[in-house]
């Protein structure tokens, strides 16, 4: 996958783009709006991550001339302005995904899959699946093989959210901010323990495990 | 009467009631001084009347005996009836009858010291006080030689209704100043006292309201006012400090955690998880420097959060939802007491935050097989949240210290946690403007949240 990176601050530059070529993507840099504006207008790119105060033009204005010229491009804002009213404004300006700075980078990877793995176009989907895992989203059934798996709603959701992003790193925050819906920072292992009787759900009359717990990062569904 | 009793209790208020005593026992001397210049004056010519006629008596009692002294008197009270002066005399034998005299009837009457009497008797028909002296003859006869002092009394009623009724007038003006005064001193010294409350209450940017009078309390409020100032500044000074340790912290901490991260990435086995300790910890200051900071910028108001009208019924119920699994792990029964509907206003991530860390501490801290009680209800215009659990409780010396950072009451620290939760829910209930409560549950701890009538949507 081909990912510009613009960054004005060269440390935190080198450490994602280091992160991303370990990933086998291809990376392109600038430390300037202008200059990744221009970039990001004439090259086609899978994934755009940018800060947001920059030098040259604010990473919120390179994201409405981007949207405003009608570009689909996957745009993550990297930004030390926290607040829920400034993560609004930028996903108002036409971003899709907003990370507070510091970041760690499994948090950043993780975020970013799932950015490059969108569908372009979205559709209606009524069945997710992996190679044994099946979720009628109409009839909210969940077997895996040939087992009818009995979920609550919330776990039902849990699941919804892993099968969509299957083989991919989600972190507890982003399990909080999608199944829960609320911005907020847990005191304890609290959705440790919902992860865990998910699995125990799913993994329980089965040799091999689906739900992966990923050290320091989140977890993972495995697709098969 | 309350405010009566807040007023009483102020120091004009007894000053004034000081002096007001003082005003009272100056007048009253002043009052007695007058007496016995002019009252007391014709009371002792009477007296002096009184003894030179029993004198006079005496003599002629001495000279030619009782016989004579009975015509003498008898001669006297003719005398009287054409003179028509009030002189009384009454000569009594043994029996205590009335041998010679004016007298009808022998009068009851306690002596003074001095022999004197004053009595009320009928005279032609009325009733009229006298003033008597009473000399013993020989055994059994009693003289008493006394004269009408009608006209003194009615001065001397006249004198003393009108002191009574200075005195009652200046004790009442005395008290209704006293009470006046009070007031106006309680207003001035009640707006430093609302401002110093604000103050504890930590809203450092309240100020004495300055009268431009440049009298002693407007001075007082100036000096209170640029002490405040000063306050204000070196606090918000050291709050800054802090916050921006938190803040330049989380970069260079971020920086060493993915470095370490990055490292874990490339290598193996022991070493590996190792470094995946490693990065975990580093998480977790992460997390407390986050939360420290989000404290702060909620106690600041610059949180940049919204207020929204919310059913915090459903806030309650996710939250109980989110820690149903951790409960049940322990054995622990959440049970939740929620009214339907308990419409609000208030910043939806933020209750949730509060109802999450409240839960979270009950279900830590109960015991292994007991339960937890949440309750959201709406009562008298109020929105209380209460959380009790069955644990070992708190002390209630802690239960203020509670509320302060890292402050974390178990002295083992076997148990998870920042010593922040706490911090930031007491952080939230104030910007709701909302109160907290602590009490012991028996066994336990009962944390109650009231949100005043503005919270209401």
């Amino acid at each position: 996958m081909k990912i510009l990176v613009v960054e004005d601050d060269m440390e935190t530059l080198e450490f994602v783009k280091k992160g991303f070529f370990e990933e086998g993507h291809s990376v392109d840099s600038s430390a300037n709006g202008q200059e990744g504006l221009l970039m990001a207008s004439t090259s086609d790119y899978d994934l755009i991550v940018l800060d947001r105060m920059l030098p040259g033009l604010d990473g919120l204005s390179v994201v409405r001339t981007l949207r405003a010229n009608s570009s689909k491009v996957p745009i993550l804002i990297l930004s030390a302005l926290s607040e829920v009213d400034q993560r609004v404004e930028g996903l108002e300006a036409g971003c899709d995904d907003y990370l507070i700075k510091p970041f760690a980078f499994s948090e950043l990877k993780a975020r970013c899959n799932i950015l490059m793995k969108r569908p372009k176009v979205s559709v209606q989907i009524t069945l997710l699946e992996t190679a044994s895992l099946k979720m009628d989203l109409v009839n909210r059934k969940v077997t895996r093989g040939e087992t009818e798996i009995d979920l609550k709603p919330r776990e039902f959701r849990l699941l919804e959210f892993l099968l969509r992003h299957a083989g991919e790193v989600v972190t507890r925050t982003m399990l909080l901010e999608h199944v829960w819906d609320y911005h907020f920072d847990p005191q304890t292992n609290v959705i440790d323990v919902h992860i865990s009787r998910l699995r125990n759900k799913l993994d329980k009359d089965f040799s091999n495990q689906l739900l992966e717990t990923v050290r320091g990062a989140g977890y993972r569904l495995s697709k098969d | 009467m309350k405010t009566f009793k807040k007023i009483s209790r102020t120091l004009t208020f007894r000053l004034t009631l000081y002096f007001s005593f003082f005003l009272g026992v100056s007048l009253s001397l002043l009052a007695l001084f007058f007496y016995w210049t002019s009252i007391g004056l014709l009371v002792r010519e009477t007296d002096a009347a009184l003894t030179a006629e029993i004198n006079s008596l005496a003599e002629q009692y001495n000279e030619r005996g009782l016989d004579r002294l009975a015509n003498v008197i008898r001669f006297r009270i003719k005398q009287e009836g054409n003179r028509k002066t009030d002189m009384v005399y009454a000569l009594a034998n043994r029996n205590g009858r009335i041998v010679v005299g004016n007298l009808a009837n022998w009068p009851k009457f306690v002596l003074d010291s001095n022999g004197r009497t004053e009595f009320s008797h009928k005279y032609q028909g009325k009733l009229t006080k006298t003033r008597a002296r009473v000399f013993r003859l020989q055994a059994g006869v009693t003289l008493l030689v006394g004269r009408n002092i009608e006209q003194i009394e009615k001065l001397r009623n006249t004198f003393f209704s009108s002191v009574y009724g200075a005195i009652i007038l200046t004790v009442l003006l005395a008290i209704i100043s006293a009470v006046f005064l009070g007031r106006k001193m309680f207003a001035r010294i009640e707006s430093f006292t609302s401002v110093t409350t604000s103050i504890m209450e930590g809203k450092l940017d309240r100020r004495v309201g300055e009268t431009g009078s440049l009298d002693e309390f407007d001075v007082l409020a100036v000096h209170l006012n640029s002490m405040l100032d000063r306050l204000e500044n070196l606090v918000s000074g050291v709050r800054h400090v802090s916050d921006n340790i938190a803040h330049d912290m989380r970069t260079p901490l971020t920086r060493l955690r993915n470095k370490i991260e990055s490292v874990a990435r490339l290598s193996e086995g022991k070493i590996k998880t190792d470094l995946e300790e490693c990065f975990a910890e580093a998480d977790h200051i992460l997390k407390m420097f986050s939360s420290l900071l989000r404290i702060a910028r909620i106690e600041s108001g610059s949180y940049g959060g919204s207020f929204e009208p919310i059913d915090l019924s459903v806030v309650a119920i996710d939250a109980i939802e989110l820690y149903q699994g951790t409960a049940e792990e322990k054995d622990v029964v959440i049970v939740a007491e929620i009214d339907t509907i308990v419409a609000c206003h208030g910043d939806r991530n933020l209750l949730f935050q509060l109802l999450a860390n409240l839960i979270d501490n009950a279900v830590k801290y109960t015991e292994v097989g007991s339960s937890v009680s949440v309750v959201i209800k709406k009562h008298n215009e109020e929105i209380f949240i209460i959380v009790a659990d069955d644990g070992p409780g708190v002390k209630e010396e802690d239960y203020q210290r509670m509320l302060d950072r890292f402050v974390r009451l178990d002295p083992s620290r076997s148990l998870s946690g920042s010593g922040l939760g706490l911090s930031l829910v007491k952080a939230v209930v104030e910007l709701h403007n909302g109160t907290i409560a602590f009490s012991d549950n028996n066994p336990g701890l009962r944390v109650q949240i009231a949100f005043p009538p503005s919270t209401l949507r």
